[in-house]
């Protein structure tokens, strides 16, 4: 048994070393906001942020996650910068089927974190490992502005 | 029998059950309801399939799925319009499978693709909501003894302002309950719109963005087990040898179930199960397929395509016009099988029963999906119950039902739930592909630089065949030459066929459109070698031809003006047009590209008119024509499915490549106010951007590309 901190709340976990935080997130503890698109870290469907650094959890194995802090899409609306891009994609319908969205969120969280006024460039260099199979990039790139200081 | 369902009603009146009990009235005819409600029960008020008004609130039934589209906010829209509701004041359910209620009446089954939805519900989802309301104002004007043109409605209240009585529809509904249908419903005028053509929020959208939303793949029941599974890489293969042993021995794997061409391990979770297939170490006998490669498909296209097929349209002799002309062209196109590639993974959930089973999946066709359950287990299709999901994407990948028909066949014998996932591997590998395309086209313009003769024949696999048999009737497909025979432009003679040919080892099925699709970048590329051989701007070209088609005209002209058609390029750029009548919408489509310093294509601008009638949402329509123009102009960029030894070659997106935003063009989209019926707006944009693309490029190389996707070796 291990302790895993998720969201802020602390979780005992008795899986594999080498098991992807994906499936522990989805399967073992019912956090389904992270989505599996693509297991080989392609699509960034399931970014999550691993002490605040985004990462593909269908590529990080739980010996690599225990005593970091994880936050998932559950829990990034309770930051400062999480609300406010949840919020903006909802001002600027960003959303269609949604099912990449969690991801978008979470790197778009991630950038906003460590850079409050992206350019497109910016934007570019920290979204593109996100695939949004519906094509919301125009306004993905509009929302991240909109929430520039 | 009667008797039977009023005394179940009474039993669950006050239940947490009651909710599926009164879906129960959906169902009852009027006659039996207004024999309810004269009973005195309490009872919900549902006027007809789409309004439901009880204890819970206002529930307005989809009988369209949310795959992503906004249909679910459009749909409410178009009913709450005339119920004179807001949004707000409304949940929405996804229809049950019963096509009675909820057939697509342009589709003929209870479907949602081929961009109908709107045009289908436009009327009877504005009636349905139309006819609860003059019941409900009905009811409330008896009860105050006034007459119902006296009351107005407003956000659900019904006011009867002489008196200053009021009431709001939730308490009204139990005395609506008894009324008989309205006979005369009439609508409201364009001009008393007050929701419809406004940009609503969407109301399927808060939920996606906190991960609250449960797509089919994030289904999960007490005791359910998780499961993947692994097919025969080449259709018609089935298992040779494989380790179950090994499998068993993964920790957390409980169950191994197979098929002759299909295994799944169910375990704990889908860790478990992935590493359990990987233990099986399945073996394939590859069957009668294993030779079929891309190159021997193309060869039988090619011969195929020799002989004339089935006429589609043989106006004026089209052959001897382009015997007789000065100018004649002719060429080949090819459009490559394509994935769908929703990024939501085939999956559906199980509970299969001794006599019965409920699923749980995110479907485009949910009485196919029920009766490929019954089917499978051997019951009655009214003893599986399905709870459809909303939709990670489907692109028409979700109008097939063959993933919850190997499901259910694997799992038949499991009493447990299981929830089958397909590995992104497996469902490239296993999709139901947009056909490969064969097209011979060829033209005469005379001294002038007139069109004055075109001839089009498509060859390919039968999408209709196959799905709807029904609709393929003497040989033609409808769809397979949508927009190759009729296009914008005025004709003076075209002669279109169709060469119905079924490539060995694959299944074909519906895209992001698939007829007009591929016909779109075929004319559209054709046109513009027609204008470039005889000398002629490609916008004045087509405008001379669209002196029949003012809406073609519209569209054209607004593109050409805000894309600033007729400026100078700066070197290494290029500007492409292409228009199109598809889905029932006029768009017209202009790309910029730049070729860059290392001769990569770079999408600089897409520049989009589009006239689809009157407008149900413009931010949906906005939304729908940028997402279907970049998911068009990355297929054609990148994407192919091609086979060796009868095996799909590309497996994830590693190997089939999604635009990413750094590769995506700024979008401006331009809606052209018209009065006309909806048109549909879904596929419209993605049939938009490969001619414009190729002619873009065309523009800045001299480069003709005529076959996708583009090599970067053209430029």
């Amino acid at each position: 048994m291990k302790q895993v901190t998720i969201n802020g709340i602390v979780h005992d976990v008795e899986v594999s070393d080498d098991m992807p935080l994906l499936w522990v997130l989805r399967d073992v503890l019912g956090m389904t906001g992270t989505k599996y698109g693509c297991g080989i870290a392609q699509c960034g469907a399931c970014t999550v942020h691993l002490d605040g650094v985004p990462v593909r959890a269908c590529q990080t194995t739980m010996d690599s996650v225990y005593g970091q802090p994880v936050t998932t899409i559950e829990g990034i609306g309770d930051t400062l910068v999480g609300a406010k891009v949840q919020a903006a994609w909802l001002e600027k319908e960003v959303v269609q089927c949604g099912y990449c969205q969690s991801g978008q969120i979470m790197s778009a969280a991630a950038l906003l974190s460590e850079n409050p006024r992206p350019t497109d460039t910016d934007i570019d260099d920290a979204m593109a490992g996100n695939i949004c199979r519906c094509g919301t990039y125009v306004r993905i790139r509009e929302a991240i502005h909109s929430i520039a200081v | 029998m009667i008797e039977n369902l009023v005394s179940r009603r009474n039993f669950l009146k006050g239940t947490a059950l009651a909710t599926a009990g009164l879906v129960l009235a959906v169902q009852l005819p009027d006659t039996v309801r207004r024999a309810v409600a004269a009973a005195g029960d309490q009872q919900s008020f549902v006027p007809n399939a789409f309004v439901k008004i009880d204890g819970d609130g206002i529930t307005l039934i989809m009988p369209h799925t949310e795959i992503g589209q906004g249909i679910y906010t459009s749909s409410a829209m178009l009913m709450a319009e005339e119920l004179e509701l807001d949004l707000d004041q409304v949940k929405v359910e996804a229809a049950p499978p019963d096509i009675s209620k909820y057939m697509d009446p342009i589709l003929y089954d209870q479907a949602t693709g081929g961009s109908t939805s709107t045009r289908s519900d436009w009327m009877r989802l504005r009636e349905a909501g139309a006819a609860a309301r003059i019941m409900l104002v009905e009811a409330a004007a008896e009860g105050w003894s006034v007459p119902p043109g006296e009351c107005r409605v407003a956000q659900g209240v019904i006011y009867h302002d002489a008196s200053g009585k009021s009431a709001a529809y939730i308490d009204i509904a139990p005395h609506a309950a008894s009324r008989q249908v309205p006979k005369e419903i009439r609508l409201k005028e364009p001009s008393q719109f007050r929701l419809i053509g406004t940009k609503a929020k969407r109301i399927d959208t808060p939920a996606k963005v906190n991960g609250s939303l449960v797509y089919g793949i994030d289904t999960r029941l007490p005791g359910m087990g998780y499961a993947t599974l692994v097919m025969a890489p080449v259709k018609g293969g089935r298992i040779a040898r494989m380790d179950e042993a090994a499998a068993k021995a993964v920790r957390g794997v409980r169950d191994i179930v197979r098929m002759d061409d299909a295994v799944a391990v169910i375990g704990d979770h889908m860790w478990a199960a992935k590493q359990g297939v990987d233990a099986l170490g399945v073996e394939w006998d590859h069957g009668p397929n294993s030779s079929v490669t891309n190159a021997s498909i193309v060869m039988d296209m090619h011969e195929v395509s020799m002989k004339q097929g089935v006429v589609i349209r043989d106006q004026n002799d089209a052959r001897s016009a382009i015997d007789k002309a000065k100018t004649k062209l002719d060429a080949i196109y090819h459009s490559p099988f394509l994935s769908h590639s929703p990024l939501e993974p085939l999956n559906c959930t199980l509970h299969i029963g001794d006599d019965n089973a409920v699923l749980w999946v995110g479907t485009q066709v949910p009485v196919r999906a029920q009766k490929a359950v019954a089917d499978a287990i051997g019951v009655p299709p009214e003893k599986v119950t399905v709870n459809n999901q909303l939709m990670g994407g489907a692109f028409g990948r979700r109008l097939d039902v063959d993933s919850i028909e190997i499901a259910a066949r694997l799992l038949k014998d499991i009493r447990y739930p299981v929830k089958v996932v397909w590995t992104r591997e497996q469902d490239m590998t296993h999709d139901f592909y947009r056909p490969y395309y064969y097209d011979r086209v060829a033209a005469g313009l005379d001294d002038s630089g007139r069109l004055v003769g075109r001839t089009h024949r498509v060859t390919g696999s039968s999408v209709f065949a196959r799905w709807a048999p029904a609709a393929f009737i003497n040989g033609v497909d409808p769809d397979a030459v949508d927009c190759a025979a009729e296009t914008p432009y005025d004709e003076a003679a075209v002669l279109a066929d169709y060469v119905r040919h079924e490539p060995a080892g694959v299944t074909t099925s519906w895209w992001r459109g698939v007829g007009a699709t591929h016909n779109v970048f075929v004319v559209e590329s054709f046109v513009d070698e027609m204008a470039h051989a005889t000398g002629q701007d490609p916008l004045e070209f087509r405008r001379r031809m669209l002196t029949k088609n003012p809406r073609g005209l519209g569209v054209l002209n607004v593109a050409a003006e805000k894309a600033g058609w007729g400026e100078m390029l700066p070197p290494g750029r290029g500007r492409g047009i292409s228009l199109q009548f598809a889905f029932g919408s006029y768009l017209a489509h202009i790309l910029d590209i730049e070729i860059t310093s290392k001769r990569q294509i770079k999408l600089v601008r897409s520049v989009i008119a589009v006239d689809c009638g009157i407008v149900i949402n413009p931010d949906t329509v906005r939304a729908q024509m940028e997402g279907g123009v970049l998911f068009g102009l990355g297929t054609a960029m990148f994407n192919e499915v091609t086979f060796t030894n009868g095996a799909v070659d590309q497996s994830n997106f590693d190997t089939y490549r999604i635009l990413r935003i750094n590769e995506s063009p700024k979008v401006d989209v331009y809606q052209v106010e018209s009065g006309e019926k909806p048109g549909g707006v879904g596929e419209a944009g993605t049939a938009a951007a490969a001619g414009a693309l190729a002619n873009a490029i065309f523009s800045a190389t001299g480069k003709r590309i005529r076959s996708l996707p583009l090599s970067q070796a053209a430029v």
